[in-house]
């Protein structure tokens, strides 16, 4: 299914998201990674002491969605696989992967290339192309 | 730290949380579709995504080296940046299983949280699965550092 080319709303979205990374810099002095502050407040060894700042961001990420609904008046498009037993193997692979990797598309290709960071961009050339190539597979060989 | 400090540092931090969601929604990343479009290069190619990541970027960059002018955050002792600079077999295989799985589901873990609110069945199948794969993720790399030299 073809999606709408929105460069400028996008950019801006980009803009946002940025922002957020500065402000958590600015306050707490840690990267923006989500997946680093999601995995740090799961067993096993739960960082208690990063515990309350891990919720707040997280009741942050959370209410954009119910403010967005209520300002726009509708949801945002969202369309997503209906085939759940793919989602659950996509939610396994990314989660497990984002923490042995150290980081995922905020960390590593947000913060990590803002931080000029060789691991980031290692990283970020990596999970792009095994994104590619999935795709592609996902698409064009067994969807084909 | 101070009563305002501590409140200043709940708002700098939740807003920062709002703010990253707005930014994921309105910038497209919030639908799978959109995400999986734009990796998908030999077909119905959305490049949306590289401004999304170039925005931030525009922001991040400068941001960060501005701030970092300082000693301290404002509400914490200190900064906590990554340090390492060596690449590992674990990075890349990390980033390469990630990969995959962003792939297949078109969500990463902050659209995937963002998106829990709009109850959709296939986010509600998908973040506990990215839970379980995290604990997992955070279990194999326990070993390594309990073991102790005999």
């Amino acid at each position: 299914m073809e999606t709408e080319f929105t460069p400028f709303a996008s950019l801006l979205g980009g803009g946002l998201i940025g922002l957020s990374a500065v402000i958590l810099m600015a306050s707490h002095g840690r990267v923006a990674g989500i997946s680093g502050i999601v995995s740090r407040i799961l067993p096993p060894a739960i960082d208690t002491k990063g515990l309350p700042q891990g919720l707040t961001f997280i009741a942050g990420l959370l209410l954009a969605a119910p403010l967005w609904f209520g300002f726009i008046g509708q949801a945002p498009v969202v369309t997503i696989s209906s085939n759940n037993a793919l989602l659950g193997l996509a939610g396994i692979l990314v989660g497990f992967g984002a923490v042995l990797g150290n980081g995922c598309t905020s960390g590593h290709g947000v913060c990590g290339i803002s931080r000029m960071s060789g691991r980031s961009m290692i990283a970020t050339a990596t999970f792009m192309t095994t994104g590619v190539v999935t795709v592609f597979i996902l698409r064009h060989v067994v969807g084909g | 730290m101070s009563w305002g400090a501590e409140i200043m540092h709940f708002f700098s931090t939740l807003f920062a949380g709002l703010f990253f969601g707005s930014g994921l929604i309105l910038s497209g990343m919030a639908n799978p579709t959109k995400v999986q479009n734009f990796l998908d290069i030999f077909g119905t190619w959305d490049p949306s995504l590289a401004f999304v990541m170039g925005g931030a970027i525009l922001v991040t960059a400068p941001g960060f080296w501005f701030v970092q002018k300082r000693s301290t955050p404002f509400f914490h002792d200190m900064f906590h940046l990554p340090t390492r600079s060596d690449i590992d077999a674990r990075l890349v295989t990390g980033a390469a299983i990630f990969g995959i799985g962003w792939g297949l589901g078109g969500l990463c873990p902050g659209p995937a949280v963002t998106s829990l609110p709009f109850a959709t069945s296939g986010v509600l199948v998908f973040v506990p699965a990215m839970l379980v794969g995290m604990s997992l993720a955070k279990l194999t790399a326990l070993p390594s550092r309990k073991t102790i030299p005999a």
